[in-house]
């Protein structure tokens, strides 16, 4: 349990010590784990049990009668409509374009700011940072005013005319993932920063004497260093954006024009048209789908930790 | 020689400073579009193109905290009558020609998030920095999978949960109730602060709580006497950060408060004010919510990391 340090104890003594910290261990964890239990493992109970039945929030409940168990067909109708790959792929096209785009402006951004010291370095890391900790929604919001076709600046500033990035559906799906990836590059920025600073100096230095190319200290050194980090970033983000609901939801609203990614369509499968124990099972997919990308990342964290 | 290559570094220097400034030009200038057309008046806003000059007007302010109706066709104030109108009265009748009614519905929006946020950051942390402690000093079976457990509640997509909490709820008669919100708040705060505050206690070294214990301290007193006070930066920090969430929060919130309990970023997307689109307004809401995020972050940034990634980086 603990070392004892220092003078000797007897038997007596450290089994009633150890015992109270078994029972200081339950007090400490439990009230946590209780919670946990209540508010997220029972709730996702109930919606498995729902997601093989017809229940819907709107009905009233007959026992035995109303909430019929159908077995497995909400999935089976998830698994073969058209419909609901067509939504698996716009979420799919928003995860590649949008983690991709942070990917890359980040880590070119981290390598710009690691290769130069210069005054006001940390004042201008600081700006880059600020959106990371602001609310989604609200900077869905505020990109939709920059956004404006009539008079916000982002068109005006890039000559683009009219293009309406907030309910044309030829548009919407890119204006959320500019907003997505201006969110979110500092993200991948801070990450690889950190990465790249812990690059120990006499390795470019040694390179440097043996005249090794920009490149060759890139791939060589630079790369395997910073790779462990990069893939944090990728993981994390690629969690986050499958799960985007917040800034589609301030950006474009909640109309049928808003871009169908995967929490949206569940919005209004569960809360609009109020077919619950189908968005029940869509959510269920969905939870797969995170929990792989998440163990993933557990695996990752545990073998970096050793 | 080595004069022409120092010459070449410090103009691929300043090359790459000037991209960087450029970056973070590109990178702010939404921000202050949204602070600039928060002070525009209302007619400034919808310029074509959008104008750099303008004289600045807290009308936007505040037509976001009131409510207004307008006065009544043909109107016109005299003098004397104008003198009267208080200044934020003035201000609106000539800007958008309305009338004050009453304080908006903003600020009761504010008072819950304050509320709320704060309630749910404190009971987080009490609960968070009690578990940590105790994954991170004693031994337990099947740890790694209770802390994996812990995580894989955070990793929930809210949509997803949100149906059978929404049921649970109604049951429950939680719903638009500041106490429902902050149950939840605090459910799904707890398990980042488990692991970010465990990170943080990893780092404090056990011989000092065994040294205490061994001149009598019980393992309590320890906890309490050297454990806390040396972890105070990392429960600070862990408690901004749940502020923050709980702060910035919307899917629960909008799904599951409808007046009472409404929270900010769940009210400030569907006001654009009685003028049809207020953008003004709406950008003086914005800012006015994103300032205490952007301070934060600015008092934060050494921990933001750590933060984010739930303290798998500790930079």
């Amino acid at each position: 349990m603990f070392r004892i340090s220092g003078k000797k104890q007897s038997a007596a003594t450290v089994f009633y010590r150890s015992m109270r910290d078994q029972t200081l261990l339950r007090l400490f964890i439990l009230p946590t784990i209780i919670l946990l239990i209540v508010i997220n493992i029972f709730p996702l109970f109930w919606s498995l049990i729902l997601s093989f039945s017809d229940y819907s929030a709107k009905r009233t409940t007959e026992w035995g009668k109303n909430p019929e168990m159908i077995g497995a067909e909400n999935y089976s109708k998830i698994l073969m409509s058209r419909d609901m790959w067509q939504k698996f792929i716009v979420t799919a096209k928003f995860v590649v374009l949008a983690v991709g785009a942070e990917m890359i402006l980040g880590f070119f951004i981290a390598l710009l700011l690691y290769q130069t010291n210069f005054f006001g370095k940390g004042f201008i890391t600081t700006l880059l940072i600020l959106p990371m900790t602001m609310s989604p929604v609200v900077v869905g919001l505020m990109w939709k005013l920059f956004y404006n076709p009539n008079w916000g600046l982002f068109n005006y500033l890039l000559g683009l005319g009219k293009i309406d990035w907030t309910s044309d559906p030829r548009w919407n799906l890119y204006g959320c993932v500019i907003v997505d990836v201006w969110m979110w590059t500092p993200f991948v920025m801070l990450l690889a920063l950190a990465g790249l600073s812990a690059v120990p100096k006499y390795l470019y230095e040694a390179a440097e004497v043996d005249r090794a190319s920009w490149w060759f200290k890139f791939s060589r050194i630079t790369m395997p260093m910073v790779y462990p980090l990069l893939l944090v970033a990728l993981i994390f983000r690629t969690m986050e954006a499958f799960k985007v609901f917040d800034i589609v939801m301030g950006l474009t609203g909640r109309g049928a024009m808003a871009p169908q990614v995967l929490s949206m369509y569940l919005y209004n499968v569960g809360f609009v048209t109020w077919k619950t124990s189908f968005g029940s099972a869509l959510g269920y997919i969905m939870l797969i789908i995170i929990i792989a990308i998440t163990s993933v990342f557990i695996k990752y964290l545990n073998r970096a930790k050793t | 020689m080595a004069e022409i290559v120092r010459r070449r570094k410090n103009i691929s220097r300043y090359f790459i400073i000037l991209i960087i400034i450029l970056v973070t030009i590109v990178y702010i200038v939404p921000l202050l579009y949204i602070i600039t057309t928060s002070f525009k008046s209302w007619s400034d806003v919808q310029k074509v193109p959008p104008t750099l000059t303008f004289k600045p007007s807290i009308g936007a302010y505040i037509r976001i905290f009131t409510a207004r109706t307008v006065y009544p066709a043909g109107t016109k104030l005299t003098e004397e009558q104008i003198e009267d109108l208080s200044w934020f009265d003035r201000i609106l009748y000539f800007e958008t020609g309305e009338k004050f009614v009453r304080v908006g519905d903003l600020p009761k929006r504010y008072i819950n998030s304050i509320i709320i946020g704060s309630i749910s950051t404190v009971i987080t942390i009490i609960l968070g920095t009690l578990a940590a402690y105790g994954f991170s000093r004693f031994k337990l079976r099947g740890k790694d999978d209770l802390l994996f457990f812990i995580l894989s509640t955070r990793m929930l997509p809210p949509v997803v949960v949100i149906i059978p909490i929404f049921l649970m709820f109604r049951a429950l008669r939680f719903t638009d109730t500041h106490i429902g919100l902050i149950i939840l708040y605090t459910a799904f705060n707890v398990s980042f602060a488990v692991w970010v505050l465990k990170g943080f206690i990893d780092e404090i070294p056990t011989e000092y709580e065994e040294a205490a214990m061994v001149d009598g301290y019980t393992r309590f007193q320890a906890f309490l006497k050297i454990v806390l006070p040396q972890a105070a930066t990392g429960i600070a920090a862990t408690a901004v950060f749940c502020f923050i969430f709980a702060w910035n929060e919307y899917a629960f919130a909008f799904i599951l408060s409808r007046r009472v309990a409404q929270t900010v970023p769940a009210w400030l997307p569907y006001q654009m004010g009685v003028l049809g689109y207020d953008w003004g307004a709406a950008a003086a809401g914005t800012f006015l919510f994103l300032l205490p995020a952007m301070i934060f972050t600015i008092i934060l940034r050494k921990h933001l990391l750590r933060g984010i990634t739930f303290g798998a980086i500790r930079k």
